[in-house]
């Protein structure tokens, strides 16, 4: 053999033997847990307003991922022990609390920080945007579940029908690819979701090789490159200068997940509601029926918008107010609370306006679940 | 190039290297470097433009080659093979439409065989009839240089690029209307470009060795330069190309580590600086003068980091294939002055425009009796104009080149001063020289990165802690 074809050889076979052995001790170890909560934010980089999310990186400076390690490691909220004279208030919910289509400064937890609130024993009210776009209440647990080592001192859950299918339960990708968070919450609260779902990612051995798992890797790099543009320019969603709007007109249809008409509590997933509460302990919840459009075009008749025909919101609502009253939670059902023209692309999602009327609509609320200073 | 690309080159490299001697290299090499320019070449929305357009590289090459013979010298068998060669490979590329399994080699389906034909005998017309009539010849030379120049401009100024688009789209039978600029991508023009011309040019002074078509062919667009340079010389090239050549354990573990760091540089370190570096959408957000700075030298390194990582990995490929291209940058960024930064950047493109613009003027000017001072800021600012320009005909290019031009004069004259008045400690001169480098041609960069004067005013003002 050649000193060239044995030079050649040596270099591949131990470059094979690295490769292997890097492998197997990153599927035995799976470190990316771990890896997700070292983060440049809040240290050399300016924490996030609200949590990573977004299809267009390059023009968001910002980026979808499935690490709640690394998420939460990139929000503010995570920046410092509570101060002493803050009151601290979780903000949790879907794309509208997190604010989509809306700058940091419009969104809820913007608008209420800038309402200056104060607390009877003087702390100040300091809001914390932990909304997420994808609507599953179970999707807001896990982020709840996680935030609960933050020291909350008020959790405001804002919720709509949509989050309560039980088909919603573990349809978005932060359930999916957080299978054991999820697991060890249905075991601790005995939640009727399926712990055997096939909607779990579960990865096997090989699937948690360092080169199977290069994608999540890749993003908690990301995520971390994109720092510095987010620190520069304060942009973490790119807003198109146009979009189509909420629709007016709606389809002649009456079907909401296949649920008969007079269906129960039990159809919704409101246990996952109340282990929000119960996981929350000591800390006050206060539950929000978030606003929401209410057509006047075609078929507005059978339907309010296009989520939800009338009678089976209408159910909801009734549903939300018994438990609420059964279960002894705070519930604020402000789905009216918004004037109709300040919806933006979906009938959920609302403008600057929209933003400072729900949270004017909120303030007397909240300040009625802050807990005294001894409680 | 992407990764899957240089994976099959290195391996081709390396399986050429295995056989040894028993392939023929420099019809390997110009088969390669032929297929690699359909290959390579990005898509475009103009129909069947990905086929044209490294066609015409091939084409405008071979015309040029037979320019560039020296006048009387007879075609050989060898060139006839070689014109034989190239040929057979665009009309394989283009058959290659009637292959469903292996369609295509080219970004879409390439256009029909009638016409690929018939452009193909016009070319090989084209080439015979220049190689006997025209060879040699001042006027002719002279013609294609601004033939050259012509399309450079035309590439390279938005408006008469996108004029030429609505051309094309209308000859395609597509709607013009629609064109653009980034209709027309050509691959490596402005490296083919200057390769021509230097050949154009020392045919005229003489410089020029006879080339056999299949060397210049590969010269002009050899695969692993192709589009991002270096720009070679023909007639280093020609030596390489006619050495003999063994990959020995040497040699691999140099091309290994040019491609390894290549890699790095480009694809992990380069990419990676991208999304933060400076562009103009985060030039228009940037809210504080720190955040700028911090823009600004991501950007400044990512293009090193780019653009040297590319000439590691063409290096490194060209090393596999036995071909020593030439070195592109030096410490760029570590040099003490501005005249020794431009010696350690994109050395191959300053070199040629030394070479080709900035010599010749100089000494034209000299005869004129203007002063020393007028002189050399007459050739500066001319050359890195053109530098400027090199880039794409733009004020904000046209600036970045002034400004390059006169921090090369006041360097220049401050050089010419100081000598013999000023002493500084030589550390301090180096360290000190190195980062008032840096940052003047950082700064420099702001007119590079964006396209509008007004957004470069804007971060200018951030950088320099002015007002928004």
């Amino acid at each position: 053999m050649s000193e060239s074809a044995r030079f050649v050889r040596n270099v591949l076979v131990k470059a094979a033997l690295l490769f292997v052995a890097a492998n197997l001790l990153f599927a035995a170890f799976n470190p990316l847990a771990w890896l997700g909560g070292l983060s440049l934010y809040n240290g050399v980089l300016p924490g996030r307003l609200r949590l990573p999310f977004s299809e267009e990186p390059q023009k968001a400076y910002n980026l979808s991922l499935n690490s709640l390690e690394a998420m939460f490691a990139s929000h503010v909220l995570t920046a410092a022990p509570k101060p002493a004279d803050e009151l601290r208030v979780l903000l949790l919910g879907d794309s509208s609390v997190w604010g989509f289509l809306l700058e940091n400064e419009d969104t809820l937890a913007a608008q209420l920080n800038a309402a200056g609130l104060q607390a009877p024993d003087g702390r100040t009210l300091r809001f914390y945007n932990l909304g997420y776009p994808t609507i599953s209440l179970t999707k807001d647990l896990l982020i709840l579940d996680e935030a609960m080592r933050y020291e909350p001192d008020l959790i405001v859950w804002l919720v709509t029908l949509e989050a309560l299918p039980r088909e919603k339960q573990t349809f978005t990708p932060l359930v999916q690819h957080n299978p054991g968070r999820t697991r060890a919450l249905i075991a601790d609260y005995g939640l009727a979701i399926d712990p055997a779902s096939p909607d779990f990612a579960e990865p096997d051995f090989l699937e948690r090789t360092l080169w199977s798992q290069r994608r999540p890797l890749a993003d908690l790099l990301r995520l971390q490159l994109l720092g510095p543009a987010w620190g520069a320019t304060g942009v973490d969603q790119y807003i198109p200068p146009t979009y189509t709007p909420r629709e007016e007109d709606l389809p002649a249809d009456e079907d909401y997940y296949g649920l008969e008409r007079d269906f129960s509590a039990a159809d919704l997933a409101f246990d996952v509601l109340a282990t929000g509460v119960q996981r929350a302990g000591e800390t006050p919840v206060l539950i929000v029926n978030e606003p929401m459009f209410v057509s006047a075009g075609a078929n507005s008749d059978i339907r309010y918008n296009f989520f939800y025909p009338r009678w089976a919101y209408d159910r909801y609502r009734a549903l939300l107010a018994e438990e609420a009253a059964r279960q002894g939670w705070r519930l604020a059902d402000l789905w009216q609370a918004v004037g109709n023209g300040e919806y933006t692309n979906s009938a959920i999602h609302l403008t600057p306006a929209g933003e400072a009327q729900l949270a004017a609509a909120l303030q007397s609320y909240i300040l009625d679940s802050i807990p005294s200073s001894g409680e | 190039m992407t990764l899957n690309q240089i994976g099959l080159f290195a391996a081709l490299g390396l399986l050429g290297g295995a056989l040894g001697a028993r392939l023929p290299r420099r019809w390997l090499l110009l088969a390669l470097s032929v297929l690699a320019v359909f290959w390579l070449q990005p898509a475009t929305p103009i129909r069947n433009l990905d086929f044209w357009l490294p066609l015409a590289s091939l084409g405008l090459s071979a015309v040029i080659w037979g320019l560039t013979l020296p006048a009387g010298t007879p075609l050989t068998r060898r060139d006839a093979t070689a014109g034989l060669v190239t040929l057979g490979l665009a009309l394989g590329v283009a058959l290659l439409r009637y292959v469903p399994d292996a369609c295509c080699l080219t970004a879409s389906r390439p256009p029909e065989v009638l016409p690929v034909s018939l452009v193909l005998a016009v070319i090989a017309g084209v080439v015979w009839l220049t190689g006997r009539g025209f060879a040699g010849q001042p006027w002719a030379l002279t013609a294609r240089v601004g033939l050259l120049i012509g399309l450079f401009v035309v590439l390279k100024y938005e408006p008469l690029t996108t004029l030429a688009a609505a051309g094309l789209r209308s000859l395609g039978g597509q709607d013009a209307s629609l064109a653009t600029a980034y209709d027309i991508r050509w691959l490596g023009f402005s490296y083919l470009a200057f390769r021509l011309i230097h050949t154009l040019r020392d045919r005229l002074t003489g410089r020029l060795p006879h080339l056999h078509l299949d060397e210049f062919l590969t010269y002009a667009v050899f695969f692993p330069a192709i589009s991002a340079g270096p720009i070679d010389r023909a007639e280093r090239f020609q030596k390489d190309l006619q050495s003999e050549f063994r990959l020995g354990g040497g040699t691999l573990a140099e091309a290994g580590g040019r491609l390894a760091q290549g890699l790095l540089m480009k694809f992990v370190l380069a990419d990676s600086l991208a999304l933060f570096a400076l562009n103009p959408q985060n030039a228009a957000e940037v809210q504080s003068g720190g955040w700028a700075w911090v823009l600004l030298y991501a950007y400044a390194l990512r293009l090193f980091l780019d653009f040297a990582g590319y000439t590691h990995l063409a290096i490194g490929l060209g090393l596999l294939f036995g071909i020593r291209l030439p070195e592109n940058f030096n410490r760029p960024y570590l040099q003490p002055n501005l005249t020794a930064f431009w010696n350690g950047w994109h050395m191959t493109l300053t070199q040629w425009l030394r070479g080709y613009v900035f010599n010749p003027l100089t000494r034209a000017l000299r005869g004129r009796n203007w002063p020393v001072a007028v002189i050399i800021l007459c050739g500066q600012v001319v050359t890195m104009l053109l530098v400027g320009l090199w880039h794409g005909i733009t004020l904000n290019f046209a600036v970045w080149g002034l400004w390059h031009a006169l921090g090369l004069f006041v360097h220049n004259r401050w050089a010419d001063f100081a000598k013999g008045r000023f002493q500084l400690p030589q550390r301090l001169a180096a360290v000190g020289g190195a980062l008032l480098t840096f940052h003047f041609v950082a700064l420099g960069w702001v007119w590079f990165a964006l396209p509008t004067p007004e957004l470069a005013g804007r971060l200018f003002r951030l950088l320099l802690g002015g007002m928004q």
